[in-house]
């Protein structure tokens, strides 16, 4: 694969920079590998233009100096249809070819879009249901719940390798990315808003992840991390958690929600059923009602709508907008493994 | 919402609003509260050794009638150059701050910037860098050239364009007093809620009314710009005869007219949230932050162009001057710039393509942005034929702008990467997206400016700035850029993200030292510039030079330099496009008699002093301190009332004057301009 | 251009007549209300996105007020069909009658913007204040914002008729009234937006 080539050219001389791993380049994880190869790709096409131009640049201002008076000097010359014709058309097609890439991979790499592959060669057997991770980013650290386990962790995220995972995500109060660059490209969570991302991770093995979108003074300490393990791993994981006890219910959700730099990891065996959609939907305070007059949309939904808004359509009204690009989810009941 | 005031006695937050002893940072015994006193003690010993001199040497009298007053357009574009370099110096600052700070704090090393105040440097480093320094030097440059370059004696609206600087200049004062009084916001160089709605205190208002004042400022040059291309060039001078520069000071113009009142209409809102609890951009109430960054962007993204496209221009002047040839396709050339012009407002949620919107949005997006790169890379091919057949001269402006071809080249393969989606879910945030940033503003932009400074410098003052420090310079600031930004490209590969504080892969310090290194080279570089700046002046008897040193071939070099206040004796009749050149080809003879009085506009008062009232309203804003605010803004109100009861705003210079300069001016030695 | 021609007197390229640009400050103000627009634009925007965002708080319907919006409405137009007449004296250069239509003019400005500040009271009483939601906020944003504008307006046209009254129709107070002239009806044009895309559709909604 011809893909693979160029990243072995790229990588080798890199790898001695210092070895450090050139994540974007070579990740772990078949969506992060898929968006890279688009980048590899693209970005060797845009040198077949760029690297001429940088010779020319260097080859032209050289052999004209001053003083060289072997070379033509022509002090009328100004222009050349077939020059110029060459000069708007080169561009072009790159752009062409590019655009091309662009386009498709958008579409297949959406994010919202449900994988159909774990990696290359390996479709999605029918009928896999993929792993349900709901994201709530706090200030400043990673609430990770598992519906279909009905465990609940902090700034720590484990996933069995090769199982497609589908993340959604929203925020308690600030606006942060979550990104895991071994994994997939980031995503940023909003509150009172859901966005979403479909992911794999191929290799065992301890990534980072973090929130690539400041968010105040804790920021920094803003990591966890994310591990992709065997099945027979992941379980046992789970059954850890279990076993630790503890339960995030919306009293102790209230604590956890208060802002906290460099938090620690932390499990929970249990946590309440509705907890996602209540802070989704901003009613997530012990004792507060949820009166489903929030707009409950995806981000993608009010992201078209600001748009139609600066061309001059009215925004439709959020409550009727459908999650997920179509399908409406319910919250999922918390089932024990 | 409004903060809580002080608990202290009414009078006191009558007086003083939220002000209080607390807000002042170099009071703090703290780490943070010394480096701030330290600097407080230099700017002050600084300045009042200035104000000290200027005294002594009874120059405010001078100063006030020659300069703060002056409605010139060469003036006022001179002030715009000093304003951008002393900012550049605070901008640059903060960067070796964060440098600092980045390459230092690693593992249990927690580094000397807590936090909050590191937050605040990045803060500072992105709108000072941008909106006082690159927009004071571009509006700099525009003010001083297209007069000129179009033969007209000064802009359509001089009073606006006086006015104009002093909103600017106040602006920065309010930036620069952040420093000393209260804080200054976390919230990035864009103000992103919902940091720019939480953050406690003084900062971001700072931010917010610093930025109005500056923005409107900004959108007076532009309508000022605009009226004066279209309405005041020479006879002869269609639109298809104007220098490129022109051009660009027009298309830049343009984008201001159509950008700027967004971001004032954005930070306005922001403002209202802030104030008066109002729900624009909050996260409850049915606030919705996502507009403030489509609104932001929407000012945001042709604000880059904003800053390029008049660099482009001068890489268009630059070029032919030095290649002693016409500029290669001149018509493309104008072509590009207005595509580029139309097209960057169609490009502004690429900066956004992880928030979330659908695949459709995002190809849209993705595939404008690539477009731009059409006309861009057309203008690199015609700078690049321009020397095709040419003679060229490794002057100090060529070099710049060869320095320039190379960096931005890569800046703008850098660019397309980060435009197609899918890759842009991996780069976005990183350090790859600042590296690349830098790339197209220090090599595009920093390098243009320099150029310019190097080009027109003569023009301004009779003098050529000195050959040595300028090459020196130069050098510093390509080999520091990318010993600086080229570890960041490799670390944004590895994932890592911006406006971090502290590192725990210790595998990343070397990076950082290099980059700070890279920083280290760039302050030789601006220290060689004020060097050559100080020698060049020390040295300006042997530096003179006459009205054309360059062989230049638009009009402004058909004058002496520095050129009088009327520009020309008699508005040029232009036949051609290099205007002057096609004068020279024709043997033009500068005519000795027969002159007439000059009508131009007078000097006023009513800029510097509006200027100085709206920054006593927008400190009020700041601390709540609403007499203060209050009686500013009527206080300009008034000030504007009685400006309009001036009639008599202009005066002629009689004809005897005219002569006595055109004896007297500076055209020679070189008038025939042979020297390189 | 010709090359061969080898005109080296001074006054080919030379202009020994002052060129004057005429209507310069027309353009100038003219550009100035297109930013204008851009401003209006992005509030007008806001209301789009921010229009239904309620917050459990009141809906367009219920709080806006379409018989006090005609009548405000019609004061409006009608301060722009009598500044046209102030023109048409200006153009007649009947001094009195001018001033006479432009202090109507103001007057039905005057009249406009206090049942606007008549109608946010009455809103903000009702527990319907800026703070209440994103709509109500955007709706007061813009509106009040269009209403800055009439009072800035009107404040223009008091200096205005002051400095006509003492200096009379010269060259320069002409061209300020053509200014103003511009404002005026382009403010106007503003308000045909905000009737039609806030009162009118979000009580239709």
């Amino acid at each position: 694969m011809t893909v693979k080539r160029l990243r072995g050219l790229l990588l080798s001389p890199l790898a001695l920079l210092g070895g450090c791993h050139l994540a974007l380049l070579d990740p772990s994880g078949d969506v992060a590998r898929q968006q890279s190869d688009v980048m590899i790709v693209t970005t060797v096409i845009i040198a077949l233009i760029i690297v001429p131009v940088l010779v020319a640049i260097g080859v032209i201002a050289w052999r004209y100096r001053a003083s060289n008076e072997k070379a033509h000097y022509d002090a009328e010359w100004d222009h050349s249809p077939q020059l110029e014709l060459v000069v708007w058309a080169a561009p072009l097609l790159i752009i062409i070819a590019v655009g091309a890439i662009s386009w498709i991979g958008t579409h297949q790499l959406d994010p919202y879009r449900p994988l159909d592959r774990v990696a290359q060669g390996q479709p999605v057997a029918a009928g896999t249901k993929p792993l349900e991770v709901d994201v709530v980013s706090l200030r400043w650290k990673w609430l990770f719940l598992y519906p279909q386990y009905g465990i609940a962790t902090v700034n720590q995220l484990a996933a069995p390798v090769n199982v497609p995972i589908r993340f959604k995500f929203t925020s308690d109060a600030m606006m942060d990315a979550f990104s895991v660059p071994e994994l997939a490209g980031m995503v940023y969570t909003m509150p009172g808003m859901q966005t979403m991302l479909h992911a794999v991770i191929n290799k065992p093995g301890q990534y980072p992840g973090f929130s690539a979108n400041y968010s105040g003074a804790g920021f920094t300490d803003m990591r966890f991390t994310f591990e992709g393990m065997s099945q027979q791993d992941f379980d046992d994981w789970v059954a850890k958690a279990h076993a630790a006890g503890g339960t995030l219910d919306l009293q102790a959700y209230e604590l956890l929600r208060q802002p906290e730099r460099d938090a620690p990891v932390r499990s929970y065996a249990s946590f309440e059923p509705d907890l996602y959609t209540r802070i989704l939907n901003r009613c997530a305070g012990p004792g507060q009602e949820c009166k489903g007059q929030m707009p409950m949309m995806s981000a993608s939904a009010t992201a078209d709508d600001a748009m139609q808004g600066m061309q001059g359509h009215p925004a439709h009204a959020g409550a009727d907008s459908p999650m997920d690009a179509g399908k409406p989810v319910p919250a999922q009941a918390a089932a024990a493994h | 919402m409004p903060e809580a005031m002080p608990h202290r006695a009414p009078i006191w937050n009558f007086l003083f609003g939220r002000l209080t002893l607390d807000s002042l940072p170099f009071l703090k015994p703290d780490l943070e509260g010394r480096i701030v006193l330290v600097t407080l003690i230099v700017v002050a010993i600084g300045g009042l050794a200035i104000l000290g001199l200027i005294t002594r040497k009874r120059l405010w009298g001078y100063l006030w009638h020659e300069w703060f007053t002056s409605v010139d357009h060469k003036k006022l574009g001179i002030m715009y150059m000093i304003l951008g370099t002393v900012m550049l110096l605070r901008g640059f600052s903060d960067a070796i701050m964060m440098r600092a700070q980045q390459a230092y704090a690693f593992g249990p090393q927690m580094g000397y910037l807590p936090p909050e105040h590191y937050d605040q440097i990045f803060s500072a480093h992105g709108s000072i860098m941008i909106f006082f320094v690159a927009m004071a030097y571009i509006v700099g440059l525009m003010n001083y050239v297209m007069p000129l370059q179009i033969g007209a004696r000064d802009v359509a609206f001089p009073f606006l364009n006086n006015l104009s600087f002093w909103f600017t200049f106040w602006g920065a004062i309010l930036f620069m007093v952040s420093l000393f009084v209260g804080d200054f916001s976390t919230a990035g160089w864009l103000g992103y809620p919902p940091v720019s709605e939480l953050q406690q205190g003084s900062g971001v208002d700072y931010y917010i009314w610093g930025l109005q004042l500056s923005g409107v400022g900004t959108l007076l040059t532009g309508v000022n710009f605009v009226t004066t291309i279209l309405k005041m060039r020479a006879p002869g001078m269609s639109m298809m005869k104007m220098p490129v520069f022109s051009w660009t000071a027009l298309c830049t113009s343009g984008l201001i007219l159509a950008t700027f009142p967004v971001l004032t209409a954005t930070l306005f809102l922001l403002s209202l949230d802030r104030y008066l609890g109002t729900h624009f951009f909050t996260t409850g109430f049915g606030g919705n932050v996502m507009m403030y960054i489509n609104l932001i962007w929407v000012w945001g993204h042709p604000e880059v162009y904003i800053l390029i496209l008049p660099i482009f221009g001068v890489y268009s002047e630059v070029v032919p001057t030095f290649s002693g040839k016409p500029l290669f396709g001149y018509s493309s050339m104008v072509y590009a710039t207005v595509a580029i012009m139309i097209l960057s407002y169609l490009v502004w949620l690429h900066h956004f393509f992880t928030m979330g919107s659908g695949a459709d949005v995002n190809s849209f997006f993705s595939l404008t942005t690539m477009i731009i790169s059409i006309p861009t890379g057309v203008k690199i091919f015609n700078w690049l034929f321009t020397m095709y057949r040419g003679r060229v001269r490794f002057t100090v402006p060529m070099l710049w702008t060869m320095g320039f071809l190379f960096t931005f080249t890569i800046g703008g393969m850098t660019g397309v990467m980060l435009s197609v989606a899918p890759a842009d879910f991996l780069l976005h945030n990183s350090l790859f997206l600042i590296a690349h940033f830098h790339n197209v503003i220090i090599g595009g932009v920093v390098f243009g400016v320099f150029a310019a400074v190097n080009y027109w410098f003569p023009k301004a003052f009779g003098f050529k700035l000195d050959e040595f420090w300028g090459k020196a310079s130069f050098w510093f600031w390509l080999v520091g850029f990318w010993v600086a930004f080229t570890p960041l490209y490799i670390m944004g590969l590895m994932g890592v993200t911006r406006r971090l504080s502290h590192f725990d892969n210790p595998a990343l310090q070397p990076y950082f030292i290099v980059a700070a290194f890279g920083a280290f080279l760039i302050a030789l570089g601006i220290l060689a510039f004020i060097i050559q700046i100080y020698v060049s002046v020390v040295r300006r008897k042997a530096y003179a030079v006459g009205g054309d040193p360059w062989n230049g071939r638009t009009l402004e070099w058909s004058t002496s330099s520095p050129p009088p206040d009327y520009n020309y004796a008699f508005v040029p009749n232009v036949h051609a496009r290099d205007a002057w050149t096609d004068m020279k080809k024709h043997g033009f003879q500068r005519p000795l008699e027969g002159f007439h009085p000059i009508h131009m506009p007078k000097n006023t008062a009513a800029g510097a002093i509006i200027g100085a009232l709206s920054f006593a309203c927008c400190f009020g804003l700041v601390w709540y301190i609403w007499w203060l605010a209050v009686a500013s803004f009527a206080g300009i109100i008034v000030a504007a009332i009685v400006h309009t009861f001036n009639y008599h705003r202009d005066y002629h210079i009689p004809a005897d004057e005219v002569r006595a300069f055109e004896h007297s001016g500076n055209w020679q030695p070189d008038a025939k301009g042979a020297s390189a | 251009m010709n090359t061969t021609v080898a005109d080296t007197a001074p006054s080919r390229f030379l202009c020994h007549e002052e060129p004057h640009a005429p209507n310069g400050t027309l353009l100038g103000f003219w550009l100035y209300l297109m930013s204008d627009c851009f401003i209006f634009a992005s509030l007008f925007a806001c209301y789009a996105v921010l229009g239904t965002s309620t917050a459990g708080g009141p809906a367009a319907a219920e709080v806006l007020d379409l018989p006090g919006l005609a009548v405000n409405t019609a004061l409006l137009l009608v301060s722009s069909v009598t500044f046209g007449f102030a023109m048409l004296e200006m153009a007649r250069k009947n001094q009195r009658a001018m001033l006479a239509w432009l202090a109507v003019s103001g007057l039905l400005a005057v009249g406009f913007v206090t049942l606007e500040i008549h109608e946010f009271l009455g809103m903000i009483a009702e527990g319907a204040g800026p703070g209440r939601s994103a709509f109500l906020s955007s709706f007061f944003t813009l509106v009040g914002t269009h209403g800055l504008h009439v009072s800035v307006g009107i404040l223009w046209l008091i200096v205005l008729m002051v400095q006509l009254g003492r200096f009379g129709l010269t060259e320069a107070n002409v061209r300020r009234l053509q200014c103003l002239s511009m404002f005026w009806h382009f403010l106007d044009l503003v308000w045909v937006g905000v009737f039609s895309f806030v009162y009118l559709a979000g009580v239709l909604r």
